[in-house]
Order: C-alpha cells, then structure tokens, then sequence
C-alpha cells in the first residue's frame, strides 16, 4: 500500500526580550542556577503577574509577516499541572483566544516548487524551569532561570507531507524570526524547538491517521530523524495489523529513534482557564499600523532585490537570504567591494562560507568582516592581485595578520601589470625554451598553456594572467 | 487609652500626650492580657512594632507625622510582611517567613503605621467562622461561645475587643463585612481594583479585596485612605486617583436615594435582624434619605455561581503549594507523587481540600461550560441587576448577615448552612462593587450589621453614610465586657 504521511509542527520559539514575560527578572541565558528568579518567577505566595509589553509586540511582528490576523482581544490562561520546575503549578498561556492566527507561510520545496503552510495560530505563554537529574545523586536539582522566559508557540496546520518538507518549514520560520528580531533562535540553548505531531494514512484517504506528538526536538536534523524514524513506524505498525496509539514520544538522538512518553490515558486534563490576574491583551490597529511600518525587508522580498540590484542568480540570492545575517554580510561587503556583486556573492558563498564551517564559527563572529572583505574584493576588481592570490590574502586576513592591503604589501603579492616587465620575462621564457617554441609555431597551440605556466612560475603568480596571455600570442604569432 | 478612636489616638501622638512606643506598649499589654482568650493573633511582633513606633516619635518630633504615623493595627495574616510569618491561617504556610511585603503592607509601612501582629483567620481565606484555622478558632468577643465570623474573623475580633484600633482584612465573599457585622465593627470591601493584590496570598482572584476594620466610618476612612491605590505590580488594579475619603465624611444625607432590596429581607432572615435594619433605615430616613423597595432578582443565583468562581480559582491558586519551594514539605518522601499527596494531604485542613476538589472538578474537561463558563455568566446578570438599580437609587441596603453571631461548632460539619450566612454579601464580590458594614443594633447582646452597597468607587459615599449614622447613633461606640 502506499502511505500519505502527516505532519504538523508546534514550533516554541524564545522572544529576545530583556526581560521575562510577567516580572522584571532577566533573561540572559548561563547565568548561576537561580539567580534570575524573582519572586514572581519563584511563584510566591501572593506574587502577580504584568504582561511585558514587548511580547505583544514581537508577537504582533510574527502575524503581520505571515499573513496571519493579529487578535484585536487576546486572553492569557492558565494550564493547569503539577510539575517540580513548574512553580505556579499552572502555566500562563493562551487558550481559546490566541493573539496570532489565521496565516500562512511560503516554503521552497527541493524541486523549485513553492508550498504554502497554513498556520494555525501562534500564542505567547511562559517556559517552565529546568529540572536537573545528573549530578545529584538520586535526587533532582530545579533552576528557574528560565521559568518565565517569554516563548512564542508557532502552531501549523496538518499540511506538511515529508520529515524534509517538515525541515524546509521549520528552517523559514527560524529565518523569519531572526529577520524578524524577535528570536535569537539558538537551538543549542533551547531558544528555538519543537514538537511534531505526525500520522500516515493510506494515500488518497481523506480522513486522519491516529497522530503520535514528539516531544522537544531542537535540532532540523533531529526533526528529519525523528519524523522519519516515526513515519516508518507507524506504516509497519499498520502494515503488520497493529493500530498507531495516540501518544506523546520522545526522540532519542543517540539511537535515533522515538519512545513513548505518556498515552492519552494518562494525559493531563490541563483545566485551562481565563486567568484572573491578567487583563485581555488589547491591540488597536493604530498600534498595528506602526509596526505595519516598522518591518524590516523579509527574506523572499530581499531575494527579488538581490537578484535585480546586483544581477545575482535565484540560486545565489536564495542562499544569502536564507539568514539575516548571511544577507546583512553580503550587502555591506557588496557596497566596500564598490558594488561587484557577483564576485562578491561567490567569495561569500564560497571563501568565506568555507572558512566559517571549517572553525565551526557563526557569521557575526567572522574575523574578517563585511568591510574587510570588501576591501579585498576591491583589490581583485582593480587588479591589484589576482583571484588565485586573493585567496592566499584571505586566509592571512582570516588569522589576524592585517587588512588586505597591508597583506598584499607585506607579501609582496601585487600584480605585474607593466607590459614592458612581462614582456621581458616572457622573451626570457621563450629564450630557455626554444624547442616549444618550435613546436607551437608547428601548430601545437596547447603549448600556451605550458608558456603561461612558465611565465606564472617566474613571477611567483603576480603576473596577470590576462595580460600574459595577450602578450604570448603576439610574441609567438609575430 | 484602648476606647479611644484612631483618630483621637493620632490627635493625642500629635500634642504629646503620651507616645506611639507608650501607645504600642499598651496595645500588646491588652493582647497578652486578653488574647488568650480570643485568640485572635497568629503572631505578635513586639521587637518589630517597638522598633516602628519609635521611629514613628521620631517622624512626629521630627514634624513629618501623617494621619496613620506611631498607630499600632494588626494585618491579617494573609498579608506577606517581609521576614514575619505570614501563615494565611494554614499548617502549609506556618513555617513561611515571607521574603517581601505586600503592597498593602509597604504602604502602611510608609504612612508610619506600627504593625503588632498578624491576625487570624480562617485557612486560606476560606470560611464564615474563622473555625478552619490551623490555629483554632477565634472567639467572639461579645460571647465567647460564638464565632466571629470569617475568614477575617482575627482583625474583627482583635477591633471588637479593643486590642488594637483598626486593622486589615480581605473579602471574597463577605470575609471582611460578615465579621464586621458579627463583631459589632465597621468593615469596608472596596471597589475590586481599588486596593493592590499584591503580596496578598490569593484565595479567589478575581474576587479578593483587602480592606480596613475600624470602629467607626471615620478611623476606616484614614486607613481605606492609606492602603487604596493603584499598582503597576497588579494588573487587576485601576488607574484612578484616590478620592479624599475624610474630607467628604460630613457630606449631608439629604435627598440621598436608599434601595431595599426585597430579595435580602425574605425567607432565612433572622426577624431580630429584620427588625433592627428596619430601624436604622428610619434613622436614614430622618436624616433627610428617601427610601424605595427594588429588585435583584438573580439574587438567588449567587450564592451558586461563587461557589463555582471561588473553588475554580482557588484550585489553581493554590496549586503553587506543593512543598517544592517553600511552605509545609512531607517527610521521608519515596517520591514526587509521594512528596506532593502527602505534602499537600497534610498541609491543608478539610474545607481547603473540599474546595480544591470543587474547583478542579469545575474546571474539567467536559464540566467547564456548565460550571465555569456558567458561573461566569451569572455574574454579568449579577452586576446588571445592580446596574439597575444603581440607575434608580444611590446606595443599597441590607442586612450584613442573616442572624448574629452563631455557636462555634454549630455550622461546622454543615458547609451548605455556613456558606448562605454569606448570602448578602457574596453577590456584591461576584460584581467587584464597594460595600460596607456598620454596627446597627444587637439582638441578645450580639452585634447586627447593617450593609451599604455604593456604585463602583463610591467608597467615599459608603464611608459619609456610615459617619452620618454614627453621628446619630452609639451602636459602634459599645464595646464588649471583660475586656478592661
């Protein structure tokens, strides 16, 4: 039989805020177990809760940019649960009335086809703490820290087909919250996660498969994993006469694989409810007007600009957009590079990419800068030096060794440009190798190749190569 | 010096006729002398109010004194005080010292208010009798056999006996105005959002007010003065300036428009209480108030929806009580389940676990839109009922309570019969309105309150009223034997 798979993604993503979601406490991440917990954090007794008036806003920002409708009367709830880092025994969160529903969002699948992803609705809630079980020998260590940190709960309809289409998903969402400011979304310290809800049904089926939800997956790698790993599952669970049991699972990294966590029997009956010491969150469309107007350029519309500003492939423009960051690199090395946008985007696509994966770095943590690679790219277009040595200067500028010029003096690299100087090296190269010579004029024209490398080797690569070339035929056609 | 009013005692703090350390001294003589009895205080806090009260001579020598400045008052003990034990009445809490103090609390602090203790109350907020203390009940002062009434019942029994002059108490459901009425004081539940939450343990939070106890309209006046106000810590509170509750005391009565309420003059009111009520509105009458009958037809239908609400909130509420962080934790836990059945089954008494297990019921999947949902709906015909009659007359009138004061014991095993002794207050909680209890009468030597219920922020017209009455009549100037 052939199988339809299902998925929908609950993405948590953490709001960079300064503060938390209902106290003053900060959210900085690393801080000592503790030691960003207030009272309010801490849930003590009396303690209440005021919006940040800043999740609002981000929250608002992620609606206006996937298409969604920004709730003009939003209301917080409490979930209700018992859970050691859960310290109010109860989560405020939204329930019936979310302040972002109703959008969509456009993703590229591999084929060059786009496909739209329906977004449910997009509510704020509090995270809960983090219970610590290593390291303490039987018992369980609770940090706070993060209880309270504002997160924002992406939910999407069922229409994603494949755990790669659930990736391509979930990385535009990442994207679009780092375009967006309103996330650092750094999934090794879980500011950027999610939950997959996956069923199959036979394909053609209209109706649902029974759907498993896998807990807190924070890597795109373990997304594809895990769904994968749970699509198989399931088919050879029905395949075999068995029936899939509705379940929250959990993935294991280490043998990717999923395990079951809790069935529906034993699922929380949360008793959400309005919470009382919350007012419904209020947005006008004033308010929605001037953060209309404060967006910044989003990725698919920054790619159209890149392709018809600087001539850039779709190809080309879609990689260096795929990040805010990558986006924001490339046009300032574009403007120092005085505009050469092709060679520009293949020495950001390529040199620089490189040398970031190789030391594992992220882009703003470069050691050569946007402004500093323009300067050499600078030197490539008024041919100062060559393609070939521009690389040699990269990696000295990678190490910390000077800016390019500085490089390109200390090393003597700068391009010979005088034709009267190549012109004398190449009759000295022409004079040592005067059975070649003979060859080549017999019709061997191949030998260029041989001549060109010669006179390279005698200028230690500084030579143009264009200038060597011209100056060749002439002397050997002459 | 005990029978004098707060306002007379901060007259005397200002001449010098005696100073707020010799004041505060003779205040906790009169509570070891005569608490043992009441047992009315969770916590006396002599080292901590000796300190303030000197620091309070200081602010008067200094010239710098305000109307509350070296005035001893006891908080409820459902106020966090920081580095005082604040029990809320409960074996889960009697062993938290609270690390911060309520706004209620900083702001008295502030005005110079010297603070003997904590009251109490019953657990969580929860009861009309003050009998679901940890701590045992609280007696009444007026017979000792007799309950206070709750859960402010401390604050009101420690006002009634002269032990302090005013002190603090939260409403839910009529916990400030029943022992009001019970203990022969003047109890005010203002305006829901008038006075902050913050730092005051939640029993229902969409319910709770904090208020004063006083013996008259006017001590409750300065103290309703001091703790109102809105709080950028308490989203629920309300931006509006607080109107000068002393200056419009002598405001006169004439033409003011009285509503009675057919609905809290039927069937389960006591005919004493009837009667006295019925004199003290002929009082109003001569002061110049036309009286008219009107209608709350859901009426009826309060006492039923809180008792949705409240359990609903309070369940989650208090779920923060877990023995994790702070608070009663079990021993010798064998695990989490352990630690939090065993924690919570010892931390808290019956009548808290009746209405966890109310509320939580309420709230499940499948009963929430026929309770809670339900409920919430009951209090928009609730308030409406009241927008009504606010379109017709000025204030509403009633009896606090349907009798005076009953036996200890005698409701106890009966929650259904304690929690109608509550049925003319709770409807004015379900509609976040101001109301106010004032001594009107006694009927065998038991106090009877009478309730005025004002428009939202009409505080200061309940407070004139009750003055205005006081004027023409001594029921709140009586106060109980035995206490000498």
């Amino acid at each position: 039989m052939e199988w339809e798979t299902v998925i929908g993604l609950e993405i948590h993503t953490q709001l960079a805020t300064k503060s938390k979601i209902f106290s003053g406490a900060s959210t900085t991440y690393g801080a000592e177990p503790n030691t960003q917990a207030c009272a309010v954090d801490l849930g003590l007794p009396g303690v209440l809760p005021v919006l940040n008036a800043e999740v609002v806003r981000m929250a608002a920002m992620f609606g206006l940019a996937t298409h969604s409708t920004v709730a003009p009367r939003s209301v917080f709830a409490r979930k209700n649960y018992f859970y050691p880092d859960l310290p109010k025994g109860y989560q405020i969160s939204q329930f019936e009335l979310p302040i972002v529903h109703h959008g969509y969002l456009d993703i590229e699948l591999e084929d060059g086809r786009s496909k739209r992803i329906g977004i449910t609705r997009a509510h704020l809630e509090e995270d809960a703490g983090k219970s610590l079980h290593e390291a303490y020998l039987g018992k369980t260590g609770i940090d706070l820290n993060r209880a309270g940190t504002p997160l924002l709960e992406i939910v999407s309809e069922p229409d994603i087909r494949s755990a790669r289409e659930a990736v391509a998903y979930m990385k535009k969402i990442h994207s679009l919250v780092r375009y967006l400011g309103i996330s650092d979304g750094n999934m090794q310290e879980g500011s950027f996660r999610c939950d997959a809800n996956v069923s199959v049904r036979p394909k053609g089926q209209q109706a649902f498969g029974t759907r498993t939800e896998i807990k807190n997956i924070n890597s795109f790698r373990f997304v594809e994993q895990a769904i994968n790993y749970e699509v198989e599952r399931q088919i050879l669970l029905l395949e075999g006469g068995g029936t899939v049991v509705q379940e929250t699972r959990l993935f294991d990294p280490d043998k990717h694989e999923t395990r079951s966590m809790r069935s529906k029997e034993e699922a929380n009956d949360y008793r959400y409810f309005p919470d009382p010491d919350l007012l419904p969150v209020e947005v006008d469309e004033a308010f929605l007007a001037s953060i209309r107007d404060s967006l910044p350029e989003l990725s698919d519309a920054r790619k159209t600009r890149l392709v018809s500003d600087y001539g850039l492939s779709e190809y080309d423009a879609g990689i260096l957009t795929a990040s805010r960051e990558l986006a924001d690199y490339f046009e300032s090395a574009v403007n120092a590079a005085a505009g050469a946008g092709k060679l520009t985007a293949n020495w950001v696509i390529g040199e620089l990419s490189a040398a970031l994966r190789r030391d594992d770095r992220e882009i703003k943590d470069s050691p050569v800068d946007a402004a500093a690679l323009g300067s050499l790219l600078l030197r490539i277009e008024d041919g100062t030096i060559s393609g070939k040595l521009a690389k040699q200067v990269f990696e000295a500028m990678w190490k910390g060794e000077g800016s390019a010029d500085e490089i390109i003096e200390q090393q003597g690299l700068k391009q010979i440009s005088d034709a009267s100087a190549i012109t004398g090296i190449i009759r000295e190269v022409l004079g040592k190798n005067p059975a070649q010579v003979e060859q080549y004029r017999a019709g061997q024209v191949k030998l260029i190749a041989f001549f060109v490398g010669q006179v390279m080797k005698a200028t230690q690569g500084k030579a143009n190569p264009q200038q060597v070339n011209e100056l060749l035929r002439k002397l050997l056609d002459s | 010096m005990y029978q004098k009013s707060l306002v007379e005692l901060a007259a005397d703090l200002q001449k010098g006729a005696y100073s707020s350390e010799e004041l505060t001294r003779a205040c906790l003589q009169r509570i070891h002398t005569h608490d043992e009895r009441l047992n009315s205080f969770v916590t006396v806090t002599e080292t901590q109010a000796l300190t303030a009260a000197q620091a309070a001579d200081a602010a008067i020598k200094a010239g710098t004194a305000g109307p509350l400045t070296g005035i001893p008052f006891a908080h409820k003990d459902i106020f966090c005080t920081n580095g005082v034990k604040t029990s809320c009445g409960s074996r889960m809490l009697d062993n938290f010292i609270a690390p911060y103090d309520a706004t209620v609390t900083q702001k008295l602090l502030a005005a110079g208010a010297v603070m003997v203790g904590k009251t109490n109350m019953d657990e969580f907020a929860m009861g009309s009798s003050n009998e679901t203390s940890f701590y045992g009940p609280v007696r009444n002062p007026w017979d000792e056999t007799t309950v206070p009434g709750g859960s402010s019942g401390g604050s009101a029994a420690a006002v009634a006996a002269r032990l302090v002059p005013v002190s603090t108490g939260t409403d839910t459901g009529g916990s400030i105005r029943q022992p009001a009425a019970l203990c022969g004081v003047t109890g005010l539940k203002p305006t829901y959002g008038r006075v902050s939450r913050y730092g005051m343990i939640a029993f229902a939070s969409s319910l709770d007010q904090g208020g004063p106890f006083a013996r008259s309209a006017e001590d409750a006046a300065v103290l309703l003065g001091a703790m109102a106000g809105f709080d950028a810590r308490d989203s629920t509170s309300v931006d509006r300036p607080v109107d000068d509750y002393v200056a419009q005391l002598n405001q006169p009565l004439q033409g003011l428009k009285i509503g009675l309420p057919k609905e809290y003059f039927g069937a389960g009111l006591d005919t004493a209480v009837g009667d006295a009520i019925a004199v003290a509105i002929e009082e109003f009458r001569k002061l110049g108030a036309t009286v008219t009958e009107i209608t709350l037809p859901n009426t009826h239908l309060s006492v039923p929806a809180y008792y949705v609400v409240a359990p609903a909130e309070c369940s989650s509420n208090l779920s923060r009580f877990d023995g994790v962080r702070f608070g009663h934790r079990a021993a010798n836990a064998q695990d989490l389940q352990d630690l939090y059945t065993r924690s919570r089954g010892e931390g808290f008494g019956s009548e808290v676990k009746r209405r966890i297990l109310v509320g939580t019921y309420a709230l499940s999947a499948g009963y929430y839109d026929a309770y809670y949902l339900k409920a919430q709906q009951v209090r928009h015909l609730i308030r409406d009922d009241f927008l009504q009659a606010f379109a017709q007359v000025d204030v509403i009138m009633g009896p606090t309570a349907p009798s005076v004061a009953f036996k200890l014991g005698e409701k106890a095993d009966d929650p259904v019969s304690m929690y109608l002794s509550d049925i003319y207050t709770i409807s004015v909680n379900l509609a976040g309105l101001p109301a106010i209890s004032i001594p009107a009468g006694f009927s065998n030597g038991l106090p009877i309150g009478l309730q005025v219920i004002g428009n939202y922020f009409a505080e200061a017209r309940l407070l004139n009223i009750g003055h205005r009455y006081q004027q023409v009549s001594d029921w709140h100037t009586r106060s109980p034997q035995g206490f000498e």
